[in-house]
């Protein structure tokens, strides 16, 4: 069963809810938690355990070798993004830039830009005891997010059995990113918190989730400190509420620490009980 | 020796562009022939990524070997001005064209 | 004229919070550009009245006339993004994951692809409550902010204060390490860091000073719900000293922080003991700038 937990705005908490819940279902049964905000990845920073693997992860960019080449232009003139220019006698290619498309090294009379592998990124995957964690990380500079997050998805497809429980911290926005990384998944949870920049951003998120086609339900964090629009909102719209994590600052403490707040808040940890209990439904619906 | 100059309009008294990736005109002075060209790059509005390095592109082709701006060129675009041996200097960006001119002359620009 | 840009790398510090209670301080001496488009919330508290909307396009998307098409296929075998895919027997291009290459449309022997300015959102000016305008923007769904959309928001700020003789444009800045908030710091005079003492907030407060030690822009810090872990702060103030970053403020964790945003307020007009921490970092912001 494969759960993202996705949020419109950053620093709602979509970390803290990832760490926890996969800690609290790994008790239980086998659970991979998997970081795919691969720009700012920091559910390692919460996650402890044996580091299990590393890999490099390449995109394909092109290179110039200038032997053959009769400086035509044309790699130039067919990138869309300028990530090819012909500076004088040189072609210089930004990798930053580069989508990868591959119209220049195919266009090219001369065969003068083979694509070649550029690290983009790195894949670690960790454990401990009944939990998996894997997490990549974009190499700063680099701007294309979407290409490691659909390599580190394929990544833990072939590496972990059907009936594991997969959870996937996602990015946050409402842009290419998140939606490249809730897709594939079988049923998301929204995070937000009852202020009204939380709830802007929640409304946003759902319309791009609906958009997806995807089943979801709605986490409210820090619950208390605003009003009831949030819960008004669900309510009317038809979308479970399936945790209220209440506000408190010792969270906000023992977060500023990097360490999971279950074992040490009995309240924390029985809202987390519940929206695993929700988590248990749908995995039996799913297998009906 | 040309020198170019990010600005916002094509005369001495124009105010410097800050920016470079996507400043409006180039300013170039020669300072052999004393002969001012000016350069429009407001059409780089159009580019949703990867202004530096077009803007660089641009910059070469006018042949400038100094170039006078507010804010340090990002990444990409400072990696075209080496390639083509342009000296930058930042600054520049709260000053007319002419203040500039002198500020690099006298050595406040770095 | 003055260009402060308020970044933070991380989400959740409260720099859009702490932007918007500047924008009040600041008032009719400033425009005030909202560059953080993907989650786009300053206008929520500063009661934007949107007189002005325009269509905003960005990039490029693939489009198939159909009645020339003669079913060749090319397009989608050259096609590195799968965004071509076959619907109902026909090749229809997926806007979600076109990346608007173009390679799809120079490959077409019928010449029926053409690659069409892609609408990814609207772009606004608005007079708000402080008595001055705001410029801000919306994206689409599965559309992403870009350097170009950064620049034509603070283009049209910097455009409208030139024409109303105002000191300064104000911005909140975009997440991230990418085009956006390249585009941001491009031509900021002054740069305000909001960072919070936790592990991540000092992690993401690294990386986003690397960009702006490239553009070369002075730049000073607000620690944010500082109290929470005395470490931390420890930790951020030795970075702070080591990158020669000024502390502007630190602002102890308060629930009056979120409290004022929850009545649609800044927290200057909310709570005085907050309020005189974020009067006086301004003060110092508007020196040092």
């Amino acid at each position: 069963m494969k759960i993202a937990i996705a949020s419109g705005k950053g620093g709602t908490g979509k970390t803290t809810l990832s760490t926890n819940l996969a800690a609290l279902l790994a008790e239980k049964e086998q659970v991979v938690l998997v970081d795919l905000d691969v720009e700012e990845p920091n559910s390692g920073l919460f996650i402890s355990g044996e580091l299990k693997h590393t890999e490099k992860k390449y995109k394909m960019i092109p290179e110039w070798d200038p032997t053959h080449c009769n400086l035509c232009g044309i790699c130039q003139e067919v990138c869309n993004f300028n990530a090819v220019l012909k500076m004088g006698k040189n072609i210089m290619v930004f990798p930053e830039l580069c989508h990868g498309c591959y119209a220049c090294s195919e266009l090219c009379p001369k065969n003068s830009l083979p694509m070649k592998e550029r690290e983009m990124g790195e894949l670690k995957a960790f454990k401990k005891g009944n939990l998996s964690f894997v997490e990549s990380k974009l190499v700063i500079g680099e701007e294309q997010a979407v290409p490691l997050i659909k390599q580190t998805i394929d990544y833990v497809d072939s590496n972990f059995s059907e009936d594991t429980i997969k959870l996937y911290d996602s990015p946050p926005g409402t842009s290419c990113p998140v939606i490249e990384a809730t897709k594939h998944t079988d049923f998301v949870i929204l995070i937000t918190e009852t202020t009204p920049f939380g709830f802007h951003d929640l409304k946003l998120a759902v319309e791009t989730i609906r958009e997806l086609g995807k089943d979801f339900g709605v986490v409210i964090n820090r619950y208390g400190i605003g009003d009831d629009s949030v819960e008004t909102y669900c309510r009317e719209e038809g979308i479970p509420v399936i945790g209220r994590i209440p506000n408190d600052r010792a969270v906000a403490e023992i977060y500023s620490k990097g360490e999971l707040l279950y074992p040490r808040l009995p309240f924390i940890k029985k809202e987390l009980e519940k929206i695993a209990a929700h988590v248990a439904d749908i995995r039996k619906e799913l297998s009906v | 020796m040309k020198i170019a100059f990010t600005t916002k309009g094509t005369d001495w008294d124009s105010p410097m562009d800050p920016r470079f990736g996507r400043t409006e005109y180039f300013f170039v002075y020669d300072e052999e022939t004393e002969k001012v060209e000016t350069f429009d790059n407001r059409a780089i509005e159009g580019e949703a990524h990867g202004a530096g390095p077009k803007t660089s592109q641009k910059l070469a082709e006018l042949g400038a070997e100094v170039l006078i701006t507010g804010n340090g060129p990002g990444g990409n675009a400072a990696a075209v001005l080496n390639q083509i041996n342009v000296k930058v200097y930042t600054g520049a960006g709260e000053m007319t064209v002419r203040e500039a001119y002198e500020a690099w002359k006298n050595g406040d620009l770095n | 004229m003055k260009e402060i840009v308020v970044i933070s790398g991380k989400g959740g510090t409260g720099k859009t919070s702490i932007t918007a209670s500047f924008s009040v301080l600041g008032g009719k001496d400033l425009i005030v550009a909202d560059c953080d488009v993907d989650a786009a919330d300053m206008h929520l508290l500063l009661e934007p009245d949107f007189s002005s909307d325009e269509d905003f396009y960005s990039g490029e998307l693939a489009e198939i006339d159909q009645a020339g098409c003669i079913q060749c296929g090319k397009c989608a075998e050259v096609c590195r993004f799968d965004a071509i895919p076959v619907v109902d027997g026909t090749y229809v291009v997926d806007p979600l994951s076109c990346e608007g290459c173009g390679y799809c449309a120079r490959v077409c022997p019928e010449n029926v692809i053409t690659n069409h300015v892609n609408l990814v959102g609207n772009l606004y000016i608005s007079n708000i409550k402080t008595g001055t305008k705001m410029v801000h923007a919306k994206l689409g769904i599965g559309n992403e902010n870009s350097g170009k959309l950064v620049a034509q928001v603070k283009n049209e700020a910097k455009s409208l204060a030139e024409k109303e003789n105002k000191d300064a444009i104000l911005v909140d800045g975009s997440p991230g390490v990418g085009c956006p908030v390249v585009s941001s710091l491009s031509g900021a005079t002054f740069v305000v860091l909001v960072t919070e003492p936790t592990v991540s907030g000092l992690h993401d407060l690294i990386r986003v000073h690397e960009l702006v030690k490239k553009f070369k822009i002075k730049s000073g810090c607000i620690i944010n719900k500082a109290d929470i872990n005395p470490d931390q702060v420890g930790k951020i103030k030795e970075f702070l000293e080591k990158e020669d970053i000024i502390l502007v403020t630190e602002i102890p964790y308060d629930e009056n922080f979120t409290k004022a945003m929850t009545l649609g307020k800044t927290i200057v007009e909310h709570d005085d003991k907050l309020g005189g921490l974020i009067k006086e970092a301004w003060k110092n912001i508007v020196k040092l700038a």
